[in-house]
């Protein structure tokens, strides 16, 4: 995709208030049992196929042109075709599927070809079976997946390998990097470990730790130049980063559930509205909370502001969402600013400062014990 | 003279944007916008209407241009358009797909 032409259109789209890119979750179930998945695999009532067709016409009326169809499995829906062939044939959309490509076989990647779909992009973990599998928690997937892979890419479509970097893979990166070379295929490499949907956080320890962040920011196969990738941002640009947006969350983009919620990102759970409710594009514009995640500028945020890493930070408004502010920090941001340049975050200075504090506190307490009546201590 | 009729690629990705149209190329995903003329071509490259036709309807009363130049000119914007993959052309009329047909 031509990227400075797309940026001049999406900066174009956000001046007139287009969302220009949507991802829409066509199911939760999955096939598949990925150990750090954020997502509750049973169906609580999914949209229909005539539901869905509703939904993306009027997402084309809006001006949405990218169009991202992810699940859950999104082969599991059996009206999967119908709805991809409506989404390309009918309504022109510039489509991108996000699968783990255990259905695809050589008539679906055929079919795929034949819908001119722009990219497919499948999770793959490592380039080991035993590593692979243990995280989906299915046997033989891998192999499936890249069999799915070598079907696609004979079809000469453009396939993208996304691998979430975890403990579990952290050695294999390269591996699948490596692998995806060998295949033609792109690959991503993503540490971010988003928490459950129920808001549990348990699945976050699954995330690599701070020495192994550091040593992945350092590989040069990745990042190019380390010294550079690995830079402290100056005061200038952070003072210039300030009118900044956040992301694209609620400003060109945004996340359709299966159940029809609208939310600013797939990974930014605040509900703005219900398509089964109301039209998409009167959630898009007239919503209280989509005009909220709208309005903040970065010189709104509490304690990044006066960070360091104000103007390179990756900071996702959604995951600081899920810690409770979307105006506040992102501590996985946090993680990989101090990751990549040894300098703490505004956020985990004032973590610190906190922590003597409480500390103090419990002391207090503890050295009451003795004094309170009865107390043998 | 031969007539050229032109279709849209089935394999390319539209949306207007404001009235700007975006497109996306099916071969290489290269993005592409168009200026009203080439708007106005792919907008009625419908495969049965030819391009003088077009030319003379939608081109001519828009850009108030002499018709020989316009389709000249229309001409070769469709081959520079095809070269592209964006449209299809041909001296024949192109057969379009029927909406709700098995494809």
């Amino acid at each position: 995709m031509s990227v400075s032409l797309l940026q001049e259109m999406t900066e174009k789209a956000m001046a007139r208030n287009i969302p220009i890119s949507v991802q829409v979750d066509l199911t939760y179930r999955c096939n598949e049992r990925c150990v750090h998945c954020y997502l509750d695999h049973d169906d609580h009532g999914e949209m229909t196929t005539a539901e869905i067709k509703h939904l993306l016409k009027e997402m084309a009326e809006a001006g949405v042109f990218i169009l991202t169809l992810s699940g859950g499995e999104i082969f599991l829906r059996k009206d999967f075709f119908e709805l991809l062939e409506y989404a390309r044939r009918d309504l022109q959309f510039c489509v991108k599927l996000k699968t783990n490509a255990l259905l695809i076989r050589e008539r679906e990647a055929a079919r795929i070809r034949d819908l001119g779909v722009e990219s497919i992009q499948i999770s793959i973990y490592s380039h080991r079976p035993e590593v692979h599998d243990a995280i989906t928690l299915v046997p033989g997937s891998l192999k499936r997946s890249i069999d799915a892979a070598r079907f696609l890419k004979s079809q000469g479509l453009r396939v993208i390998f996304a691998n979430v970097l975890m403990t579990q893979n952290m050695a294999d990166y390269p591996g699948v990097r490596a692998l995806a070379a060998e295949l033609g295929i792109e690959s991503t490499l993503d540490p971010t470990i988003t928490p459950m949907m129920d808001g549990d956080r348990g699945v976050l320890s699954l995330g690599v730790g701070r020495d192994e962040l550091r040593q992945v920011f350092r590989d040069t196969s990745l990042v190019g130049d380390a010294e550079e990738f690995c830079a402290i941002s100056t005061n200038d640009s952070n003072e210039d980063a300030l009118e900044n947006l956040p992301c694209s969350a609620g400003h060109t983009s945004c996340y359709v559930s299966p159940y029809g919620d609208v939310f600013p990102c797939v990974q930014f759970p605040l509900p703005t509205g219900n398509v089964r409710r109301q039209r998409f594009i009167d959630i898009w514009r007239h919503s209280d909370e989509m005009n909220d995640v709208r309005s903040i500028r970065v010189k709104d945020l509490s304690t990044c502001t006066s960070c360091t890493h104000v103007s390179s930070c990756s900071r996702c408004p959604g995951l600081a969402f899920m810690e409770g502010n979307m105006r506040g920090p992102s501590s996985q941001d946090c993680e990989r600013s101090f990751a990549r340049t040894g300098v703490p975050s505004a956020n985990m200075l004032a973590k610190a400062k906190a922590k003597p504090a409480r500390a103090a506190a419990n002391l207090v307490q503890i050295r009451a014990l003795p004094t309170m009546a009865g107390a043998t201590a | 003279m031969s007539r050229l009729y032109m279709a849209r690629n089935p394999r390319v990705a539209a949306r207007s944007l404001d009235g700007e149209m975006m497109i996306m190329s099916g071969r290489d995903s290269t993005l592409f916008t168009l200026n009203k003329t080439a708007t106005i071509l792919w907008q009625s490259a419908d495969g049965t209407t030819p391009l003088d036709e077009i030319v003379k309807i939608r081109i001519c009363p828009e850009f108030e241009v002499e018709p020989a130049e316009a389709l000249q000119d229309a001409e070769t914007l469709a081959r520079e358009l095809a070269s592209h993959e964006i449209l299809q052309i041909s001296e024949e009329p192109i057969p379009q797909p029927v909406a709700g047909a098995p494809r």
